[in-house]
């Protein structure tokens, strides 16, 4: 639901491109560089965060409740030992760290942009292999994606979540995964397309090559880079709707922090305690604009026809 | 170097146009000179990378933004057009000054009517009335001799012919009467009948009103027909001026001499006979479009043809764009499936063989494409494409390679080329490279699908050569498709002239270039450009 | 021209037709019982059978296909356990706001970012282009609650220009309507101005290379003609084909921008009936957002006749 939109009106064709040099000019890019230098700071935030001096996401404390940013606080052990805390970004509703939660928050976005972004690339890519090849089924494959692409993105997803109980994270992959999956089978297929009217196709033709060999030698490569591009927008686009979903309260359940679901938790108190929208929002943010800038540089960097106006 | 009496309306010199950084030689245009008097057409020849495009671009103050004149002088009736700040080029433009493009499709606007891009010159030089620009613009529509000027006026450019259009394009540019006309390859894109009519016009344009015409070409039939002197440009330096007789008939630079010498003759020279085994022989092989569901009406690409071609024998096709040649070619390598009629490769009818039994015959068949820069993988090295053909026939690949190696030298590149990548190579390498690969199925039949027409013209003369060697070596069968008369005379031994889907005329070369029976193919003749000159006539053929 | 219009009619039918199937199969496609998912948590099992026969559930899949399809045509969306109303009263209640919001919101982004677009591609390279492609990125990055609530926290309680939440009726006065609907709209339209403006300026930059382009200068024309008449007149096909498929993200705004501001929308209605697990109205729902998209877009491809001549069976 992002710039994609966009990437299905361009399919991009590298036809001129050459393996080498793509990685060169991907690393002279400032955008690939800073887009996955952040990316990877985000991630390492995730799995490193019971190191980043946090507190368990989910512990809820009364006696803590709705503190503003930067307030201190001092923990008893059961053992009598006291150790004296700062609540860098303050605590929610239900007195839970919300710099905790935060960080905890950046290990769900990251697993569900990945995991959406890998299968609906790889699912779309089966489904636009076949209906770019195999004729017969090109026209009911392609009816259907229609239709699934005249459903709104989170519409879809709103109504699949709505089916499952007290939807987990399995039920909100999979609502972000269909949406996307059209928009992956179009690129693939109008790729497929246009190779195959290549002359160099029709000489790998004239030569007797399968059609096996033929879609993997000839028009599998051809797919690669921008599958690459595409997922990495489409791995922008499932932390947005993951976080649009948890925030409207009907997506990962509420005590599983994502950042979302601290946002969700936030809202009633808004104009009190803005801390608890505004930090879990910065860090969402910038970490989809680190994507797409990754995504934009990529496409810059694989995809020459863009390249040479850049 | 003939002066003109009166002063000249574009004098060029010294000028330099800087190529950036990092490109392969430091001037897209280096210390030229050149001029053009009233009336005069100056056709500026030269091959892709001569710098003749950017002189014209330069000239109209419409260079890229990355090249910069850095040095010399282009006068317009004496104003040095590279000191003019764009409000005053602006002035220049469409009224002293103006061109027509290569393309006129693409050199019109799509969405604006013919008759209103034409008016848009008297819009923004003049201050006539709406009423009185319709009028000029229905006066300049007569002028070029379009049809029914009232009715045309308000017609979008996809509804009228390429020849129109460049006609709308030329009432546009001289609508002003300007004193300079830069043509950029005017008729390069239009057919070859086409290309005959335009160039009259031009001609009779500039002769009505004393136009100078700086005409930038490539095809030495062109400047033969239109050109009052000529400037040979090479890699961004004028290699030799003259007038077109100096030029042509006694051309004193190497490099002329090579140019002109590549130029193939339209004299097709008389030629044996083949006896051979009959390779190919297609019988009332036709294809037919849009029968399906919707389609209003039915296109027949290609009706009824019947064509024979023996061992060791090249057969060529000629015709106009649309005349259905390629669509033949197509459906004997069996790329299209034909509507009716039988393809015999040796005893069997492979029109309608269903894939699976097609495999076995794709060997004996063979083709070379038009655009050497994507018959070729750009992710695969040449030799994996060379030798995909023979592996996927059981060849070891060790054998294969082998036989890769020496396709190349015979194609005439060195055997280490096999590991390099398409980009690595010019356009005319790449063909070789196609040739190669043809050949490592050892076919009977090899198809040229204008396999030389995107080459120039020292190239080309170098491709067909290594053709014509193959086939003598290889005993091939050769089915040549081309547009281009000159060619077709100097390496089939027979020809078929196709109008509209259909032969029109076939017989052996010689015959049918001196004794054309068919209407169209004395007007496809009429029309070649040059015919009258001989080009080459003192260079000693190599 | 009237054949190409019936035609583009025609071939939005069977895409409407594969959207009602997906609708209809949701519900039915889970792997537990829909009777049960739609009882609820703590009803009992003649509950669920009661609602298994009212909805027909027990019937075979076409006929139940059948008889909602027929039902649907009929205009009848059923009813909404939740609210307990006609889900077509509920709808018709709710469209005011929604449209409000939309229509504020397409009109801002088109005003802003066809200019803005334009003028990136004509100073191509340049800061003003680097900030326009820089605000297209970051409008596509920052979640539009994340907007929401930055806007009001500046505007409505920092400087206390507007008011924080709410909506007001049409009727109730123009200048209340008009005044809560600006920060909503604002918020929306961020989105689809990054959109618009980025698809404006690539589509301007590809056309400005063209032949045509060159010709007119060629002519002597201003560049600012060059720039309008020749080349954004080229570059409309593009854009409004974008503008169009932007629809589909200004819907879900829509969805988002209304709970961020307590409207009583079709948006809310939405997330309030997921909530609620009231399945004929979230049923409802998808069908009409889905069929305003796909007229929406049908109208693009009618538009396309306009903008270029070529385009016309």
């Amino acid at each position: 639901m992002t710039i994609d939109a966009l990437q299905t009106e361009s399919p991009g064709v590298a036809s001129g491109s050459r393996p080498a040099g793509v990685w060169a000019t991907s690393v002279r890019n400032r955008g690939v560089v800073a887009g996955a230098l952040f990316v990877l700071f985000i991630a390492a935030i995730g799995v490193l965060a019971p190191l980043l001096g946090t507190l368990d996401p989910a512990e809820i404390n009364p006696a803590f409740r709705n503190k503003k940013p930067g307030m201190e606080r001092t923990m008893r052990a059961d053992d009598g030992t006291e150790t004296r805390m700062v609540h860098r970004f303050g605590t929610d509703t239900l007195g839970r760290d919300v710099y905790s939660r935060t960080l905890y928050g950046a290990r769900v976005s990251l697993l569900i942009g990945v995991t959406v972004a890998v299968i609906s690339v790889f699912v779309g890519l089966v489904v636009g292999l076949i209906a770019g090849y195999v004729r017969w089924l090109d026209g009911f494959i392609m009816r259907i994606m229609d239709g699934l692409m005249a459903i709104p993105a989170i519409l879809l997803a709103m109504g699949v979540v709505s089916l499952t109980r007290g939807a987990g994270l399995l039920a909100v992959i999979i609502a972000i995964v269909i949406p996307e999956i059209p928009r992956v089978v179009r690129l693939v297929r109008s790729i497929v397309l246009s190779i195959r009217e290549e002359p160099y196709v029709e000489a790998a033709i004239t030569v007797g090559t399968p059609t096996v060999l033929l879609l993997i030698r000839h028009v599998l490569p051809n797919t690669v880079a921008p599958l690459i591009v595409q997922g990495t927008f489409i791995c922008a686009s499932a932390i947005l709707i993951e976080a649009i979903l948890s925030f409207l309260g009907i997506g990962i359940p509420s005590e599983t922090p994502t950042w979302g679901n601290i946002m969700a938790e936030g809202r009633s108190l808004f104009r009190v305690y803005p801390h608890n929208i505004f930090y879990p929002g910065v860090f969402l943010a910038l970490t989809i604009l680190a994507i797409n800038m990754l995504g934009d540089g990529l496409r810059d960097a694989l995809d020459p026809r863009f390249a040479k106006r850049l | 170097m003939r002066m003109s009496d009166r002063l000249p309306v574009l004098s060029i010199d010294g000028l330099s146009v800087r190529l950036p950084t990092g490109s392969d030689r430091l001037h897209a245009v280096d210390n030229i000179a050149l001029s053009v008097g009233p009336g005069e057409i100056v056709c500026v020849v030269g091959e892709s990378g001569s710098g003749k495009s950017v002189t014209a671009q330069a000239v109209m103050g419409l260079l890229p933004r990355e090249l910069k004149a850095d040095a010399g002088n282009i006068l317009l009736e004496g104003e040095n057009i590279l000191g003019c700040s764009p409000m005053q080029l602006r002035r220049l433009r469409g009224k002293r000054m103006s061109m027509i493009f290569q393309e006129p499709m693409t050199a019109l606007n799509p969405v604006m009517t013919v008759g209103s891009q034409i008016a848009e010159v008297l819009e923004i030089h003049t201050t006539l009335s709406e009423r009185e620009r319709r009028k000029r613009v229905l006066d300049m529509m007569s002028a070029v001799h379009l049809p029914e000027p009232s009715r045309l006026i308000n017609a979008y450019p996809h509804q009228i012919s390429g020849g129109q259009r460049q006609r709308i394009m030329i009432a546009s540019a001289l609508a002003l009467d300007p004193a300079l006309l830069i043509a950029d390859e005017p008729t390069t894109a239009l057919d070859v009948t086409t290309q005959a009519q335009i160039l009259r016009l031009i001609r009779e344009m500039q002769e009505r009103r004393g136009t100078g015409v700086l005409f930038i070409t490539h095809d030495f039939g062109v400047v033969a027909e239109i050109a009052h002197r000529v400037v040979v440009m090479q890699a961004g330096r004028v290699v030799e001026s003259g007038t077109r007789d100096e030029i042509l008939q006694r051309p004193k630079a190497a490099y002329t001499r090579m140019l002109l010498a590549a130029v193939p003759s339209l004299d097709a020279p008389d030629r044996a006979p083949k006896s051979g085994p009959v390779a190919l022989a297609t019988e009332r092989l036709s294809k037919t479009y849009g029968l399906g569901l919707g389609m209003s009406h039915a296109v027949r690409a290609a009706e009824n043809v019947d064509l024979m071609v023996r061992r060791g024998e090249t057969v060529g096709i000629v015709g106009e764009s649309g005349s259905g040649k390629s669509t033949v070619a197509r459906c004997i390598v069996r790329l299209i499936q034909p509507t009716s009629g039988a393809i015999r490769i040796g005893d069997v009818d492979v029109a309608q063989l269903p894939e699976s039994r097609l495999r076995t015959y794709r060997r004996h068949v063979q083709i070379v494409f038009q655009d050497p820069f994507r018959s070729l993988n750009p992710r695969r090295t040449v030799g994996a494409s060379i030798i995909e053909g023979p592996v996927n026939f059981g060849l070891g690949r060790k054998q294969a390679t082998d036989r890769a190696r020496e396709l190349m030298q015979l194609v005439g590149l060195p055997p280490e080329a096999l590991s390099r990548y398409p980009h690595q190579f010019s356009g005319g390498q790449r063909q070789r490279i196609a040739i190669a690969r043809a050949l490592a199925m050892e076919p009977q039949l090899l198809i040229a699908d204008e396999a030389v027409s995107a080459l120039d013209v020292s190239v080309q003369a170098q491709v067909l050569k290594v053709l014509d060697d193959v086939r003598r070596r290889f005993d091939l069968a050769v089915l040549f498709i081309t547009h281009d008369l000159r060619v077709a005379s100097q390496i089939c031994d027979r020809i078929a002239v196709m109008l509209r889907g259909v032969i029109v005329e076939q017989g052996p070369t010689a015959d049918v270039f001196r004794n054309p029976r068919h209407e169209y193919t004395r007007a496809l003749f009429d029309a070649a450009p040059g015919r009258m000159t001989q080009f080459g006539a003192f260079a000693v053929s190599t | 021209m009237l054949g190409y219009i019936l035609r583009r009619l025609a071939a939005t039918i069977p895409v409407m037709l594969i959207v009602a199937v997906l609708v209809f199969l949701m519900l039915r496609l889970t792997p537990s019982d829909p009777a049960a998912i739609i009882a609820g948590d703590n009803a009992n099992t003649e509950q669920v059978e009661d609602i298994r026969r009212r909805l027909g559930l027990d019937q075979p899949i076409l006929t139940q296909f059948v008889i909602w399809m027929s039902e649907i045509l009929r205009g009848n969306l059923g009813e909404s356990f939740f609210f307990k109303k006609q889900v077509v009263e509920l709808i018709a209640d709710r469209i005011e706001p929604t449209l409000s919001l939309a229509l504020f919101t397409i009109l801002i982004a088109i005003l802003v970012a066809v200019p803005l677009g334009t003028l990136a591609a004509y100073r191509h390279g340049t800061w003003i282009d680097r900030f326009v492609m820089g605000f297209s990125v970051l409008g596509f990055s920052v979640p539009v609650f994340v907007v929401g609530y930055l806007l009001i926290y500046v505007f409505a309680i920092e400087l206390n220009w507007l008011p924080v939440q709410g909506y007001q009726r049409f009727s109730t006065g123009v200048g209340g309507w008009a005044q809560r609907l600006i920060l909503p709209s604002l918020t929306l339209s961020v989105i689809y101005v990054a959109l618009i403006a980025r698809i404006t300026r690539t589509s301007v930059l590809e056309v400005m290379n063209e032949d045509y382009i060159r010709a007119a200068r060629a002519k002597g024309q201003t560049e600012g003609k060059v720039l309008v008449r020749h080349a954004l007149a080229n570059a409309a096909v593009p854009i409004v084909t974008v503008i169009g498929l932007g629809i589909a993200l200004l819907i879900g705004g829509v969805v988002v921008t209304e709970s961020v501001y307590t409207i009583p929308g079709l948006g809310r209605l939405t997330v309030d009936a997921v909530l609620a697990r009231d399945y004929p109205t979230i049923q409802a729902v998808i069908l009409l957002f889905s069929l305003v998209y796909v007229i929406i877009n049908l109208l693009v491809d009618l538009a396309y006749t306009f903008f270029d001549p070529r385009i016309r069976y």
